[in-house]
This record gives structure tokens, sequence and C-alpha cells, in this order.
């Protein structure tokens, strides 16, 4: 069988799933390890929606072949809550109503994480860059951004 | 149809043996260009050759002789090199300008350059900066200047079985600095309607001694321009200097008409690009 074996780490776990060498992480995730919080939008790298975490970078997952994950380490969006306890930006997602369907949530949230990890201290033409590359169709952009702006505060506040 | 083969090779031969094995095998290095044309149904490789576990294509080294960018370095990386950024500040510009954060953690050099668009950022900044490409392939290496490697849009001089390993780039000298620009309609996330890149070298006194000039979008391959760094070189890059060099580069300019822009306003454009970057190379030499 041309079926591949990877193991992997997401959100903490070893997993292991078989895929076909053309397939891609964003349907591995969802199709066969049962992640269904990774959105697909565009499916071409446009809109942002299928952000994941792999080896510390933000990468579109429909653009990463899923063999590709093997020894890799890998997060999603159901990898950034704190067990029951929601993530500052979860939160501040919710507090700021910066969202509406929720299609592209996991994508901001993702993204949103990647660039608090790097730069906690964010200016808002710096958050703005950073997220030019995820859509939202519906809410616009401002919540959002005033979101990750608010949970960046909180996330340097709490740490003091 | 036949599954589509994955395979990982952890060396540049054992990549080059897969690749003469299978002419119809697809190297993968970001995907950011390979899987959405696979996507729409314009590529079907037989398989997919994924270069990332090749130490050698992702590794950055600066000494003093210069750069080496492995050619599967993804985009974000180079943007990351503290060093890379205060030598190549014109190089980083048209990196950091590919696509979004997401398609700079995938999105590598060697993959820019390969996919060859002529509106590709990164050509420009390669071009001026006197990059080489490390081709492997079943009979050994060789190097090309980078000016030469594409040959037409989506074209390049790679035979089958070879393999774009890395790219070099010589340590600008004293008194020099790159620029690039390009121009797009919004402020992210599209494709240049022309940009333009430049490095020169100016003496103590201000004289410019050594000048390159490279334009892209504009023609079927982004275009070294002699003439335009002829009208720097020996001058102050005084206002008709620098008038001369925009000239040099809108006459050396072969657009088309497209979406995004028209041949004469791409010549015109491609033109004031070429000043502007002239500019800034300037300033950046004055303010180091």
């Amino acid at each position: 069988m041309d079926t591949i074996r990877v193991q992997t780490t997401i959100n903490g776990e070893a997993v292991e799933f078989l895929c076909e060498g053309h397939e891609t992480l964003l349907t591995a995730l969802r199709d066969r390890v049962g992640l269904t919080g990774t959105k697909e939008g565009c499916a071409t790298g446009d809109c942002g929606a299928c952000s994941v975490i792999m080896s510390e970078r933000l990468v579109p997952s429909c653009l990463v072949l899923a063999p590709e994950a093997e020894g890799r380490t890998i997060t999603t969006i159901e990898g950034i809550a704190n067990g029951s306890g929601l993530h500052p930006l979860q939160q501040a997602f919710l507090t700021h109503s910066a969202l509406q369907c929720g299609v592209c949530t996991p994508g901001f949230i993702v993204a949103g994480k990647a660039l608090l990890d790097a730069n906690p201290n964010p200016t808002e033409t710096e958050v703005r860059y950073w997220l030019a590359g995820n859509l939202c169709r519906c809410t616009g952009y401002d919540k959002i951004i005033r979101a990750v702006l608010d949970a960046a505060d909180h996330m340097r506040r709490s740490q003091a | 149809m036949s599954a589509i083969r994955y395979e990982a090779p952890q060396s540049v031969a054992q990549a080059v043996g897969l690749m003469a094995a299978d002419p119809g095998a697809s190297i993968i290095a970001g995907g950011t260009d390979l899987l959405v044309q696979f996507r729409g149904g314009v590529k079907r490789p037989s398989a997919f050759i994924d270069v990332k576990r090749i130490p050698e294509l992702t590794s950055i080294t600066l000494d003093a002789s210069g750069l080496r960018l492995g050619a599967a370095t993804p985009a974000a990386e180079i943007c990351e090199h503290a060093e890379i950024r205060r030598l190549w500040p014109g190089l980083v510009e048209a990196v950091h300008l590919i696509g979004s954060t997401q398609i700079q953690g995938r999105g590598t050099v060697g993959g820019n350059l390969c996919n060859a668009s002529p509106a590709a950022d990164t050509t420009c900044a390669l071009i001026v900066s006197r990059a080489h490409c490390v081709i492997a392939g079943t009979r050994g290496e060789r190097t090309v200047a980078v000016e030469d490697f594409c040959t037409g849009p989506g074209k390049t001089l790679l035979q089958p079985g070879e393999l774009l390993v890395a790219l070099r780039l010589p340590r600008p000298g004293p008194r020099t600095a790159d620029a690039y620009l390009r121009l797009i309609p919004r402020t992210e996330m599209d494709i240049a309607v022309a940009g333009a890149g430049v490095s020169l070298t100016l003496d103590a006194r201000g004289t410019c001694t050594d000048a390159r000039v490279a334009i892209g979008a504009v023609s079927p391959t982004a275009l070294l321009v002699p003439a335009a760094a002829e009208a720097l070189i020996g001058t102050s890059v005084d206002r008709a200097a620098v008038a001369r060099a925009a000239e040099a580069a809108s006459a050396a300019a072969r657009p088309i008409d497209d979406k995004r822009g028209t041949i004469a306003y791409r010549r015109k454009v491609v033109g004031v690009l070429t000043s502007r970057a002239v500019t800034i190379a300037v300033d950046r030499v004055k303010g180091r």
C-alpha cells in the first residue's frame, strides 16, 4: 500500500496517523486525527483559517503535506486553552465580540498566539501586519485587533 | 489514478538520485506555489521530493566571504537574522514582502526563484547582490549567476535531475547598501505591478564606485540593467544621475498589459521605483 504512517506530536501528545503522499496536514488533522477546530477556508494559503504552529513557525496547514509532520511538533487551536481554562486570547475574543460566524477564529487565535510568543508587546501596526494573512468576512478587523492587543496587555500584566 | 509518492531524502545525493530516477517527480520546499498549482490541476507530479530534511538546504551560514542561504530556508528565518538584516536590508525587504506571516513561515527563497515568476520579489534583490545559484545534479555541482537562472515565466535552466541547493552572496564591501521597492495597489498580500532593486557603493567623498540595478515584473524574467548602473557609477548620485538611471530602467523594461497594469504604466513606474530605491540605498550607505 502507498499509505504512509506518520508519527508526530500534536498539542503535546504523541499522535500516529496514516495518510496519502499528496494529502495536506489540514486534511489529516481534520479527517484522520479528528481535530476539526482547524478550518479550511480557501485551501490555497490566502485566508489563514487553517493556521497551525509547526516546529515554532506559523504555517498554513493547507500548504503542508501531511507526511511532513513526521517528527515535528504541532500546535492547533485545540492546544491553545489550558484544560478548561481559556487562553487570554480566547477570553479577549469573547470580551470584544471579535467573532461572528467563527470560521476564521481558530486561525486568528493561533496566529495571535504565535505573534505573542515571539513579541509579547506588539504595536497595533505590528498586529495588523502580522494578521494580514488572516481574512475575516463578517466581523471586520477592528475588534480582532483590539482583542489581540488586550490579550497581550493582560498577559504582560499577569507575568509582572 | 496512481498514488503520489512522498519522499524525504536526508542528503543532496539522495535527492538528486530520486529526481534522476523519476522525471515526473517534483521538489517541494515550502509548497506555497507547488501545492496551489497541484490543487488547481496545473501540476500533477508522480512524487513530492521534500528537501527540508537536508541540512545543506535548510541552513544559513554567514562568514567573512559572504552568505550561503540553503535553498529551502523559510523566508521568516531570513527576516529574523539580525546580521542579514544589517548587511542586506534590501534583500530582507524583498523577502518580507512575500505573502503573509503564514506564507513566510513556509515559503523559501529558493522556491521563490525556482517558481520563476517574473514578479518574484526576491529575484531583483538577489541579482543586485551578485548572488549565485549552487545547483546539484547527477554530474556534480555547478554554479550560475542568479540573473541567468530564470529563462522565462515558470521556466529555469534546471535540467532534469537537477536541484537548487543554495544561494551564495558575496559579503558587501564597505559603504555598500541595497534596497528593493515594489508597487502594489494595496499595502500587503499582493503581486508586484513592478519592482526595482538597487545595490551601490560610494567612496568616502560620496562618488558612486559600483552599482547594480535590477527590475522585476516588467519582462519575462527579472532583468539586470547595466545601463542604469552605468548612469550612477562615477557620479555623486545627484538628481540628474538618478533620473538617467530611472530612464535606463524604463527603457530596459519589456512589460505586458494585464489586470495589474498596462505597458505604459509599468514602464513609467519601474523608473520611479528605481530612482526611489537608489535614493534609499544612498541614504543607507551614508547612515552607516
